[in-house]
């Protein structure tokens, strides 16, 4: 049975973008977030994803855009969700949140319906744990931008069926996307390395070793990387790293984790990178609207 | 006589990527310049700057590789554009 109607929760960059995946390849999307303002921002950025989607590639023809964005019914109404067969969640990284979510949606949703938790760092049995479904939840980690990255990493949770993994594993061949398999664990594999080596670069810049540029320089020049560390952070947002960094540290109870100091203070200054016009890099202002999450 | 087009273009790619006295026709996409960020950066650029509207079936790599490449679209766009009487178009989708 193959999937056809999916929600998307959260409309933020990486909601948007999965969104716009997922509409491309022909499934009906529901957008659901909080906020009107954010979906409208969501939907000039799928505009302008799907710019860039055509700009890039050549190898498959994209249909028009009416049609693709025809099929994305952005709402903040949490019943609309009552019909679709697969989620994706995407909502802000803290636990609470994500807890209060999912127990509204184990409620709202059709009992087939799998909850695949797009998280940057919580495990994914913990996320489990809030539902009722437990063997109906898998991690999918999409990469960024999400139309434009064709490895996904997805994450068994203790209790994940075969079942769910397969099903899973197709509807994400239907976006074209290979995964990888992991275990479940606070930040996975991605994750728990990226935001570690981050924090890193950031208390190289803030001790005075290297500069923003310095620093991007090495891993792009000398490792063959196509973005440095703090270019990454200005791409995911700093709010998200912050958040990951921290569950990162609960979890593990480990003081390699600490966030830098000079992140927290970004972060609650509002400079959250790209998103916000600036982090470690300045961001043209009026590219903003559009170009914040291609 | 100094290429007011390519000029303007030279200055925002140069400015945008730290870089300096990049050739007409080096390669941005080659070069590894040119990232998904960066080349919706520069669509959205030569529409604002220059008040031409990018269709989708412009949106090709190989318009937008090298400055010589943004000028020449650049000269098309507006040529079409005043030709079909178009001047006054500046919304950007």
């Amino acid at each position: 049975m193959t999937i056809q109607k999916v929600g998307v929760i959260g409309a933020g960059v990486i909601g948007a973008g999965v969104a716009q995946d997922v509409a491309t390849a022909g499934h009906e999307v529901v957008l659901l977030d909080i906020s009107a303002d954010i979906l409208a921002r969501a939907e000039q950025s799928i505009r302008t994803g799907l710019r860039t989607q055509r700009l890039l590639q050549k190898s498959r023809a994209l249909e028009p855009t009416i049609v693709i964005t025809g099929r994305i019914q952005p709402t903040t109404d949490l019943a609309l969700l009552s019909t679709v067969e697969f989620v994706i969640e995407n909502v802000t990284e803290k636990w609470e949140t994500k807890q209060r979510l999912y127990q509204s949606i184990d409620a709202i949703c059709p009992d087939n319906c799998i909850f695949a938790a797009n998280t940057s760092t919580i495990p994914i049995t913990r996320i489990a744990s809030a539902t009722k479904r437990e063997p109906l939840v898998i991690g999918v980690h999409f990469m960024n931008p999400p139309p434009l990255k064709s490895v996904v990493e997805v994450i068994l949770g203790n209790h994940t069926s075969r079942d769910t993994l397969d099903r899973t594993k197709l509807f994400l061949s239907t976006l074209g996307k290979e995964s990888v398999l992991v275990n479940d664990g606070p930040g996975f594999v991605a994750n728990r390395i990226l935001m570690l080596t981050i924090n890193e670069a950031i208390r190289v810049f803030h001790e005075g070793v290297a500069s923003v540029e310095a620093i991007d320089k090495i891993f792009k020049s000398c490792f063959g990387h196509k973005m440095g560390p703090l270019e990454t952070a200005d791409l995911i947002g700093l709010d998200t790293v912050l958040y990951s960094i921290e569950v990162l540290e609960e979890s593990f109870g480990d003081s390699k984790y600490e966030p830098c100091p000079l992140l927290k203070t970004m972060v609650h200054d509002g400079l959250l990178g790209r998103k916000s016009g600036q982090g470690f890099y300045d961001y043209d202002a009026n590219e903003l609207q559009s170009a914040g999450n291609s | 006589m100094v290429d007011e087009t390519a000029q303007t273009i030279r200055r925002f790619i140069e400015t945008q990527l730290q870089a300096e006295e990049l050739s007409d026709d080096e390669d941005l996409v080659d070069a590894g310049y040119v990232n998904s960020l960066f080349a919706i950066q520069l669509v959205l650029f030569v529409e604002r700057q220059f008040r031409i509207s990018v269709q989708d079936g412009d949106l090709d790599l190989a318009n937008f590789r090298s400055i010589s490449a943004i000028t020449g679209f650049v000269r098309r766009k507006q040529s079409s554009d005043s030709s079909a009487g178009q001047s006054d178009d500046s919304s950007g989708p």
